[in-house]
This record gives C-alpha cells, sequence and structure tokens, in this order.
C-alpha cells in the first residue's frame, strides 16, 4: 500500500500498463511492420527489399479502387438495412421485452455459436438455385425464371448484413433500454403525441446506440471477404478479396500491406467525417 | 531387392504377431514405438518408423470405404509397418495451400505435415525445392522407385527426383450436370464462355494451367509454349465472360459440391472427381473438350521439418503396383506406377481398359502439358490473379 500512496499520480500509468503493453505489442508493432512492408519491392520467389516503394500506394489505388468502392457500397447497403431491422426489433425487446429480455437477446446472439465460415455456407444452401427461397420467388414471379440470389450482389449483401446483425442490434439495444421512461411520460404529459414523443425524446437519446452499432456494423463489413468470396462471384469482389489473395496465394506482401493501408485511411476519414456528423459527444452532451 | 523383400516378409510376420515394429533399414529391431521420437542415428537421419505419418491430400483423392469411411490402403499401412496414417483432406488448390504453409517454414517451423502433395502445373513444388522447405528423399527406403513410369522421371522442377514421387497424374476438362442441360454434355469451351444458356452457371479452375491451356487450346494456341500474344488472347476471352456474368465462379476441388447440387450447369475440372461424385449422382458426366484438355501430376513432398524415412517407407508402399491399382481403381486418376494395369486387370478388367486411368493413345493425343516457363512469368500470374480476383 506504502508504494501507492507515495507515488499516487503513477497508480493510473499502472494500471493502464497492461493495456497498453498489449496494443504496443499486437496493434502498434504488427501496424509498424505492416506500415514498413508496404514500401518494400521485389517478388516472393527472388526476397522482398525495403526500398521506400510509394509506388505500391499508388499502384493499390489506381487498380483496386473498384474494388474500395465496391466494399463502401456494400458495407453501408448491409449497415442501412442491418440499423432498419434492427432498430425495431431493439426497440421492442428493451420496451416490451419484459421478463423474456434475456432470452430474446441470447436469439439475437445465437447464430455466433456457429462459426463466420459455416453460417455463411449455411446461406449458399438457402439461397441455392434449386433451394426454397429461390423457388418461391420465382413462383410469386418476383424473380425471373432464370433468375437467381445466389452469386449476386444481392446475396452478398444479404450475407454480410445477416452476419452483423448483433453488432447493430446489441448497441441499440443497450441504447434503448436506458432511456428512463418517465421522460416519455413527461413527453406525453406535455402533450406531445407518441411520434412526436419517439422523434424528440427516445430516437435522440438512442443516437449513440445508432452511432455504436453503424460503426461496429460497417467497419468490419467493409474489410469482409467472406461472403464475396461464398456468395457471389469474382464481380462481386470486395477489397478484402483482393487483400487475402494477395497475401496468401500470390504472397505479394507489399501489394497487400499497402492496400491494407488504403482500406484502413478510408475507413478512418469516412469514420472522422461520420462522427462529426452525428458525434456522439455532442448529442449526449 | 532381395533385402526390401526381406524387409517386407519380415513386417508382414510381424504384423501378423501383432507386434509393432519400428525397424532400421536392414536390422530389424522389435520394440514398442515409445521411443520413436528420440530414435536417430548419426548419418541419413532417422532409421526408425515414427507413430504417426501425417499426409496431406486433396479432397477425393484416395481409396474410401463408403460404409466404414476408412481408406483400406492407410489401414493396410498400418497393418504392415504399425504406422498409422492422419490423413488430411485439407488442400483445396495449390495457391491458398502453399499460402497457408509458406509463413510457418520461412520461419524455420514444421507445418506438422510429413507428406504434401502440389501439382506441377503451379509453380508450388518447385518453390517450395527452391526455398529449402522440402526434405531429400530417402531412396534406400524406396525400393519400388523403380516402378515410377519412365516419362515422369526428369519433371523440371525436380530433375532428378530427388525430393518428390509422383501421387496420381490427372486430365483436365469439362464436368457437366445433365440435369440442366437437357441431358446433353457441353464438350466445347465456346460453351462454356459464351453460350447464353449457361450464363451464371458456369466455373473455371482457379489454376491459372488449367484453365489457360483449355482456352488456348480452343483459340487454337499452342499451350505448351506461351507467348505474350497467346497468353492476351486466352485471358481477354476470359475476361469478357466473366464480364458479361457467365462464369460464376473460380474454384479449387470446391466445384464439387454446387455441380451435383445443380447450382451449376458445368465446370471445368479434374478427370477422376467426377467419375467418383457420378457414383452418387448419375447426371454428372465428364469430357475432355474437344479442342483438348491438358494433363498434369501431382507430387508428394516432404515438407521441412517432415519424418524423411517413414514418409519414404509411405512413398515406398503406393508404389507397390497392387497398392497404387486399388487407389487408382477408386480415384480414377491416372497411376504413375508401372505394373498397376495388370494389378488393375485382376481386381476388374474393366478397370485396366479405363481411359482414365490408363489412358490410351486417342486420349493422350488429346492433351498437353501447360508451357513450365509461363508458371513462374511474375506478369502472367499478376494477371491471372487479377482476373481471377476481379
Amino acid at each position: 500500500m506504502s508504494f501507492f500512496h507515495r507515488h499516487r499520480g503513477l497508480t493510473p500509468y499502472l494500471l493502464l500498463a497492461p493495456g497498453l503493453a498489449w496494443l504496443a505489442v499486437f496493434f502498434v508493432a504488427p501496424l509498424g511492420f505492416l506500415a514498413y512492408q508496404s514500401l518494400q519491392s521485389g517478388s516472393f520467389d527472388f526476397g522482398y527489399e525495403f526500398t521506400w516503394a510509394w509506388d505500391n500506394y499508388r499502384d493499390a489505388i489506381s487498380t483496386y479502387h473498384e474494388h474500395v468502392i465496391r466494399s463502401f457500397v456494400y458495407a453501408a447497403l448491409a449497415t442501412a438495412i442491418a440499423l432498419l431491422v434492427s432498430y425495431p426489433l431493439a426497440y421492442w425487446i428493451a420496451f416490451r421485452g419484459g421478463r423474456w429480455k434475456n432470452l430474446l437477446l441470447l436469439a439475437i446472439i445465437a447464430p455466433f455459436f456457429v462459426t463466420y465460415l459455416i453460417r455463411t455456407l449455411a446461406w449458399q444452401s438457402i439461397l441455392s438455385d434449386n433451394g426454397f427461397v429461390v423457388e418461391t420467388l420465382r413462383t410469386l414471379h418476383l424473380l425471373g425464371e432464370d433468375g437467381r440470389l445466389l452469386a449476386t450482389s444481392t446475396a452478398v449483401v444479404a450475407g454480410i448484413t445477416y452476419n452483423f446483425l448483433p453488432f447493430m442490434a446489441l448497441p441499440l439495444y443497450v441504447a434503448l433500454e436506458q432511456i428512463d421512461a418517465r421522460l416519455l411520460e413527461a413527453a406525453q404529459d406535455l402533450y406531445a403525441s407518441k411520434v412526436k414523443a419517439f422523434l424528440r425524446v427516445t430516437l435522440p437519446l438512442s443516437l449513440p446506440g445508432v452511432f455504436a452499432g453503424t460503426l461496429l456494423t460497417f467497419i468490419p463489413a467493409a474489410g469482409d471477404f467472406i461472403n464475396a468470396q461464398l456468395l457471389g462471384t469474382p464481380r462481386q469482389h470486395m477489397i478484402g478479396n483482393v487483400i487475402q489473395s494477395k497475401f496468401l496465394e500470390l504472397i505479394d506482401y507489399p501489394a497487400a500491406a499497402s492496400l491494407s493501408f488504403v482500406l484502413m485511411a478510408t475507413i478512418l476519414i469516412g469514420v472522422i467525417l461520420y462522427a462529426r456528423v452525428l458525434g456522439s459527444e455532442r448529442l449526449t452532451g | 531387392m532381395s533385402q526390401s523383400f526381406t524387409r517386407v516378409e519380415l513386417l508382414r510376420r510381424g504384423a501378423a504377431a501383432g507386434v509393432v515394429l519400428t525397424l532400421p533399414t536392414s536390422l530389424l529391431a522389435a520394440c514398442g514405438g515409445d521411443e520413436d521420437e528420440a530414435a536417430a542415428t548419426t548419418a541419413g537421419g532417422k532409421k526408425q518408423l515414427a507413430k504417426t505419418l501425417r499426409f496431406s491430400n486433396w479432397t477425393l483423392y484416395i481409396d474410401i470405404d463408403e460404409k466404414t469411411k476408412k481408406h483400406p490402403t492407410l489401414d493396410e499401412f498400418q497393418q504392415k509397418t504399425g504406422t498409422k496414417v492422419e490423413y488430411f483432406e485439407d488442400i483445396n488448390d495449390n495457391a491458398s495451400y502453399f499460402g497457408k504453409i509458406q509463413r510457418p517454414l520461412s520461419q524455420g517451423q514444421s507445418i506438422d505435415r510429413d507428406i504434401v502433395v502440389l501439382t506441377d502445373n503451379s509453380r508450388f513444388p518447385g518453390l517450395l525445392i527452391d526455398k529449402g522447405w522440402a526434405e531429400k528423399l530417402d531412396k534406400n527406403a524406396i525400393p519400388n522407385f523403380g516402378n515410377l513410369q519412365d516419362a515422369l522421371r526428369e519433371p523440371s522442377f525436380d530433375p532428378n527426383r530427388e525430393y518428390s514421387m509422383p501421387w496420381q497424374s490427372g486430365m483436365t476438362g469439362i464436368a457437366t450436370n445433365t440435369k440442366l442441360t437437357g441431358g446433353k454434355p457441353v464438350t466445347m469451351i465456346d460453351q462454356l464462355l459464351e453460350d447464353a444458356n449457361l450464363k451464371g452457371k458456369v466455373t473455371l479452375l482457379n489454376e491459372m494451367a488449367d484453365a489457360m491451356s483449355l482456352v488456348m487450346l480452343a483459340n487454337n494456341d499452342d499451350p505448351t509454349s506461351v507467348d505474350d500474344a497467346s497468353f492476351n488472347r486466352a485471358h481477354d476471352r476470359i475476361k469478357k465472360a466473366v464480364d458479361s456474368g457467365q462464369i460464376r465462379q473460380f474454384t479449387g476441388n470446391d466445384y464439387s459440391g454446387p455441380l451435383s447440387k445443380g447450382d451449376l450447369a458445368a465446370a471445368m475440372s479434374w478427370s477422376g472427381d467426377v467419375v467418383q461424385l457420378s457414383a452418387d449422382n448419375a447426371n454428372l458426366v465428364w469430357n475432355l473438350p474437344e479442342s483438348g484438355g491438358d494433363i498434369w501430376t501431382d507430387n508428394m513432398l516432404i515438407p521441412k521439418g517432415g519424418d524423411v524415412f517413414t514418409a519414404s517407407t509411405y512413398m515406398n508402399f503406393v508404389y507397390d503396383p497392387e497398392v497404387a491399382a486399388k487407389i487408382a481403381a477408386y480415384v480414377n486418376y491416372v497411376t504413375p506406377v508401372k505394373g498397376a494395369k495388370e494389378e488393375a486387370a485382376k481386381i476388374d478388367p474393366e478397370l485396366a481398359d479405363n481411359p482414365l486411368i490408363f489412358p490410351d493413345a486417342d486420349t493422350l493425343s488429346k492433351v498437353v502439358i501447360f508451357d513450365s516457363k509461363a508458371l513462374t512469368n511474375q506478369d502472367y500470374l499478376e494477371k491471372w490473379q487479377a482476373l481471377i480476383g476481379s
């Protein structure tokens, strides 16, 4: 005890140390190494050398900008759909769930008991050309005679939405659950209609949840490659697929590393802009 | 030869007596297998069999008993030698498997495998050897080496067969699910790439040599000697089919599921797989394209850190014509083992006439070996990767 008394100022840093050490070893160091690799040139067969090869970045952007754009479009679509689906879901559980709350939450997380890959493979069967879904849509003439879902953008976006839905639903639930019901009563006492009470009270108070949920969904979705790989065709491939194949198949580390940085930078810029528009501090503070 | 004969005899007797054997090449030392990890001799590495042999192979590539899901020849090997084979079907395509193993190998770590199988129409067997990540075979443990077909003895990536032994050879052609094509098999690359009826129901192989060979042949170009012009012609033709949505996917072994299910009408595929799949689904047929196909050989290699003696002993085992015939009878791929045809005839005379296992002159005249120089051309590789990943 006496040590902490004498060095009271140090205590927060000591408590932070394990976390900081963890980040330094497993995040900062690999990131630095990745940056170093992204500026190498050469080939796998003859070895890579550090040469300040900024060209890697130029090549990455000029060759694969379409993939980057596609990734963001898919991720944005999936995030929007996940939000539209999750909000009513989280709302209902938070306000009407009653004693079933925990069970319902468990149901949202239930798919996570199965691994990501298997879940996506299951979608391959669900959307299969001879499967129930496609047959039904054909019967309803929502899909042409030769129409299909598998190997289309629809399937990829649907897969991403499904796989990341809990990341949207859970923060929303937490935000909604914390809303003091007396605020809503007060709004209605002051003659606000139900709709107005929702728009003026519930929605603004839930925005931190929306903010957290969209980020938790959008960021990993933009880098995803499993869905495009299994549910799409080469025309649906996202930037994650390119990075994956550069890293693991072509073993072109510089190109893969520079693409990773391009992806990171783009996401970071997007998130900063988004935070300025819907900054959680301004909304809650 | 007489020495090895004795050894086999002794092994048989030992196995019959229920004794687990660990043995030096010339000297039989019967004892429990508990010291095999520590046992190493000074020269020539370990001469004792390990308890287990870890073998990575492609799917649908070894004999299997449909009922018990066991592999009879692997059990036979265990009976003979006491070594249990841990068999992994974890290779789907050369590039991604190599990608998986290259990182530990490059750091001098073992990949926990004693045998891996890589195809000579990719650059990877050569790369494994050039990088020093493959162990030399223990030829003393492979007296059956003489049974290797002459034509396969001097591959460019391993001219003296110091590091590798062929597992099987095979041909690349087109598989059709005839349920989706009105009963007619797809036999032309033109159909695969341009027939609107097959739009979105076609896959090509992600191995450059496979896909390029077939398309080049259809273009009347020569895949055995690739130049920029012929490469680009084939590349552009495939790209057009990708852009139009004709091609659904580029695959490794994983075309088999969607093809059986009927999500695919036709798939560029390997000869033996489809024969095996058609046992469960009579709608599946395989053909060489009219313009011709390619032939390749899969090679067993011992990755660094693998047990050379045990792996070599296993290679010797599969080069016994009797064993080779059993495997070929099931996998329907071209066996590299001399004398297997005679053994196959003993199992089933029809087997010996199967052109997929023992190709006749007519079949061989329709297949080519892809230009090995093109396999390591960085420009081609990048273009190909961009095509299948874009």
